[in-house]
């Protein structure tokens, strides 16, 4: 029993608890719906890997929801519900965009300039949202909301100044060239036209797509954020606050530093989430006319991934695979692809009664007692 | 014993596990009708868990109960209820914004029909109760107006109201006054002669000795005997109940007072409400002396402490420690100017309790080059100095340095944060309720410890709400009523039952 219950609480063993149960619904939806599952899954499987470039297009659909996902779990680790991750994220894409507009330096300082202005913006944003809670106690999910819309009208007032605004388009104009991704700026060299010309494979993988650096950006986030968390006072002070934030302020630890320094950290990384969006995919920033959810998948990434920033590439990835597959089994048998969004809600859901598993194997071992007394 | 009608109660072989832990081990107990029965046992003995059992809030994996002389499976409260057994839990459930009246028939409301509450029938079947047993209270008064005796008081005759002959007090006297202990003793006393019984769980031998006739001393989840307190000491109880010797009165030298440490100047602070909690106190603590605040919960000792430690802001007034003035700047500094606290609420405000003992263990120090290095935090030495601790404080189990605090007993967490605060060689410590909850070993381990620390030539701020442990430890006993100090005495030059009055707002003559 003992062993059992230790396999079963183990994190990992949930999660794919969780994507089995979120495919065993899908399954039973679709049957109900008179479609074959075993079909539709081997169409969203097929839609997902049968060709390399449709690997490197969900690690690139995933690269921005992973770094805004570990936005999302790192402040839920000290306690905070960082909902403002989508503005976070579009004020990061904004000022990726205009720094990359107005300015025109070498490559080598014009990338990590754009870079460090969305980030830098994003952090700022979050950090208003960090103020207000420590100051004057009013509540980030309130602050987060609001924020997301002033961000969201905040970019759509800047496509359509003067000076940014592409004329008869809905967008700005393209960042300069010398602030785009690198693997871009390779790809459209002389050497690297060459390659993709006489290389089948990098053709496929690299000149068909927007292949961009974002996914090592976020795996060196991923493993930074850990190491913080694990290692560094900061990690140890923010966990102790995220965990006791009454023992943590009578051991002189400042609290209100405490939450106003993760929302400026979360914020940034969810900053550089929409910097690479804009260097990497976009390379523009477009009129919006809805949110773009970039933030808000985060959030269910960093829930699939059980808060854990590492979790989050896996998690990442899986989001980007299943929403990317899920479009071609509309296309080929015509079954919804929402049915995607039915999988992925099921396993969210399944990953957040992961705290109930270990009271309920309790209560197993209790043998119908009602509850624990001392 | 058999099972025979002049007993109220007979419970037979009971066993409760709560996974591999037994918590019950085959229990009997005979609780004859009529009669006072206390059951005395450490913390975790398995007391509450046993009650709990007959009251139906827990089902015994093995074991027979009989109430009145009838075989009775009590599957919830609601069995109990109705075979009359009625409990007073530890913490009272009362909803705090209702009136006392509508306290006690919430549930059971008798109505006019349609729905509408016959308040007056239900009145007049409350006075009723109040008048039989001198329980007075006033049924109109909101419960979070009314003192903490009061509600208790509330809360057995709910009991009663829902036609209680036998009740369960669980550690009824934990927060009242000793004139409130008299009142609770005498209304037992008036249940009994009712032909009511009562059920009474604690662990303080003072009070068996005064109120039951019989005792049931449980150990570890074993059934030890059941006495007659008439024949028995409170010292042969308290060995009984631990299973060796122990010494009830704490070893104390004659103290030898130094210069004053700390000082606290004509203080005001307010609480959540925006009032006054602490109105003009003054106090003076001098290094090797104790000092025992003696005092009913809710009297701002809170306030105060929160203040001391700048988890507060004060509005007026000076907290000086050496003579620097500490008030209204932050915890840190408070820590830094070598104050340490055993806060009131270990589990709240003392321990992160899922950090480990190591991670806990350098909560206040973790930024010093002792533990972390260009802001990474060193683990080894964390982790060294966690089990230096664990064996200088003797913390059980002895392996635990990376085992989350939450998985350790009250007693060893109690000693994890006194390990701890006293790390930081403070000049002041605070000690709020330092031993509340605890069982008899831990309790005179933690005493010692004080005592100890007061030899060293520390200052001891002891904020106790058992007055017996402020007559036991203290050098100096100021008593605080609403907000101030009322009175200080020096050890010895007064009684119990003075304290209690000044406590409870009254005036001593002469």
């Amino acid at each position: 029993m003992d062993r059992v219950s230790k396999i079963l609480r183990s994190q990992f063993t949930f999660a794919v608890i969780a994507i089995f149960i979120g495919f065993l619904v899908a399954a039973l939806v679709l049957g109900a719906t008179g479609y074959n599952p075993l079909e539709v899954y081997s169409i969203l499987f097929k839609g997902m890997f049968s060709k390399p470039r449709y690997i490197m297009n969900i690690i690139i659909k995933a690269s921005p929801i992973i770094l805004t996902g570990i936005s999302f779990a790192f402040a839920l680790r000290v306690g905070l519900f960082n909902i403002g991750v989508e503005g976070q994220y579009i004020v990061g894409t904004i000022a990726a965009a205009v720094v990359g507009i107005l300015f025109d330096f070498p490559s080598y300082i014009q990338f990590p300039l754009v870079l460090l202005a969305g980030t830098l913006a994003g952090g700022l944003y979050g950090a208003i949202s960090g103020l207000l809670k420590a100051k004057r106690g009013i509540h980030e999910v309130i602050t987060g909301i609001m924020f997301n819309w002033i961000a969201f009208y905040a970019g759509n007032y800047i496509v359509n100044l003067e000076r940014f605004h592409e004329p008869g388009t809905t967008t700005t104009y393209q960042i300069n060239a010398s602030g785009l991704d690198p693997i871009y700026n390779w790809k459209m060299s002389e050497a690297g036209l060459e390659v993709i010309r006489n290389n089948e494979f990098i053709r496929e993988v690299i000149g068909k797509t927007s292949a961009n650096i974002g996914i090592i950006i976020a795996i060196i986030v991923a493993l930074t954020i850990h190491f913080i968390l694990k290692n560094t006072t900061i990690g140890y002070e923010l966990r102790a606050v995220g965990m006791n934030k009454h023992a943590s302020e009578a051991a002189g630890i400042n609290v209100a530093k405490n939450t106003i320094q993760t929302f400026l950290i979360a914020g940034a990384i969810a900053g550089l989430s929409g910097a690479l969006s804009i260097t990497g995919v976009s390379h523009r920033l477009f009129e919006l006319m809805a949110q773009e959810n970039y933030g808000f998948n985060g959030l269910s990434v960093a829930l699939m991934a059980g808060g854990s920033p590492i979790g989050c590439i896996f998690a990442g990835l899986l989001f980007a695979g299943l929403t990317y597959g899920g479009g071609t089994i509309q296309l080929e048998i015509g079954a919804p692809s929402e049915i995607i969004d039915i999988l992925i809600g099921t396993i969210v859901f399944c990953m957040a009664l992961v705290s109930l598993i270990p009271l309920i194997i309790n209560k197993i071992n209790q043998r119908g007692g009602k509850k624990d007394v001392k | 014993m058999r099972i025979q009608e002049d007993y109220a109660v007979q419970m037979r072989g009971i066993t409760k596990r709560f996974g591999t832990f037994t918590a019950l081990d085959s229990v009997d107990i005979d609780i004859k009708r009529g009669t006072i029965h206390s059951i005395l046992g450490e913390n975790g003995a398995g007391k509450t868990t046993l009650m709990s059992i007959l009251y139906g809030l827990l089902n015994a994996d093995e074991g027979e109960i009989y109430i009145n002389g009838k075989k009775v499976d009590v599957k919830n409260p609601n069995v109990a209820i109705e075979h009359g057994i009625g409990m007073v839990h530890q913490h009272f459930m009362l909803v705090e914004n209702f009136t006392i009246a509508q306290n006690i028939i919430l549930g059971m409301e008798e109505t006019k029909g349609f729905g509408v509450i016959d308040i007056d029938k239900a009145n007049k079947k409350i006075l009723d109760i109040i008048e039989k047993y001198g329980l007075e209270v006033d049924p109109n008064a909101v419960i979070e107006e009314v003192s903490v005796g009061m509600q208790q008081k509330v809360e057995i005759i709910k009991a009663l109201y829902r036609g209680a002959d036998i009740l369960i007090l669980d550690e009824p006297t934990a927060v009242l006054t000793p004139q409130e202990i008299e009142e609770l003793l005498n209304i037992m006393h008036k249940l009994v002669d009712d032909g009511k019984t009562v059920i009474i769980i604690t662990h303080k031998l003072k009070e068996i000795k005064q109120s039951a006739e019989k005792c049931t001393i449980l150990r570890r989840g074993k059934y030890i005997d059941t006495v007659d307190v008439a024949n028995v000491s409170e010292e042969e109880l308290a060995n009984l109940m631990v299973g060796r010797a122990v010494n009830l009165v704490v070893d104390k030298s004659p103290a030898k007072f130094g210069d004053v440490v700390f000082e606290i100047d004509d203080l005001y602070v307010k609480n959540e409400k925006d009032l006054y909690a602490v109105k003009g106190l003054n106090l003076k603590i001098r290094r090797g002396e104790i000092l025992g605040i003696a005092g009913v919960d809710g009297n701002g000792q809170k306030e105060l402490v929160e203040a001391i430690t700048n988890l507060r802001p004060t509005d007026k007034g000076e907290i000086k420690i050496n003579g620097k003035e500490i008030q209204n700047t932050s915890p840190k500094n408070v820590i830094e100017n070598k104050v340490a606290t055993i806060h009131e609420d270990r589990q709240k405000v003392g321990l992160v309790l899922d950090f480990t003992v190591a991670e806990n263990v350098i909560l206040e120090s973790f930024n010093k080059p002792e533990y972390s290095k260009r802001g990474i935090i060193l683990k080894d030495k964390a982790v060294k100095k966690a089990k230096e601790l664990i064996k200088k404080f003797d913390i059980r189990p002895d392996d635990c340095e990376n085992l989350p605090v939450k998985g350790l007993s009250g007693g060893n967490q109690q000693k994890v944060i006194i390990a701890r605060e006293l790390e930081n060689n403070p000049d002041l410590l605070i000690a709020v309720q330092p031993t509340r909850g605890l069982d008899v070993g831990a309790i005179e381990y933690i005493h010692k410890t004080l005592v100890q620390e007061r030899d060293k030539g520390k200052a001891i701020l002891l904020i106790s709400f058992e007055l017996d442990e402020i007559m036991n430890l203290s050098d100096t006993i100021a008593v605080i009523y609403d907000g101030a100090i009322v009175d200080t005495f020096e050890q010895g030059t007064i009684d119990e039952r003075t304290i209690g009055l000044l406590m409870a707002g009254g005036k001593v003559n002469g």
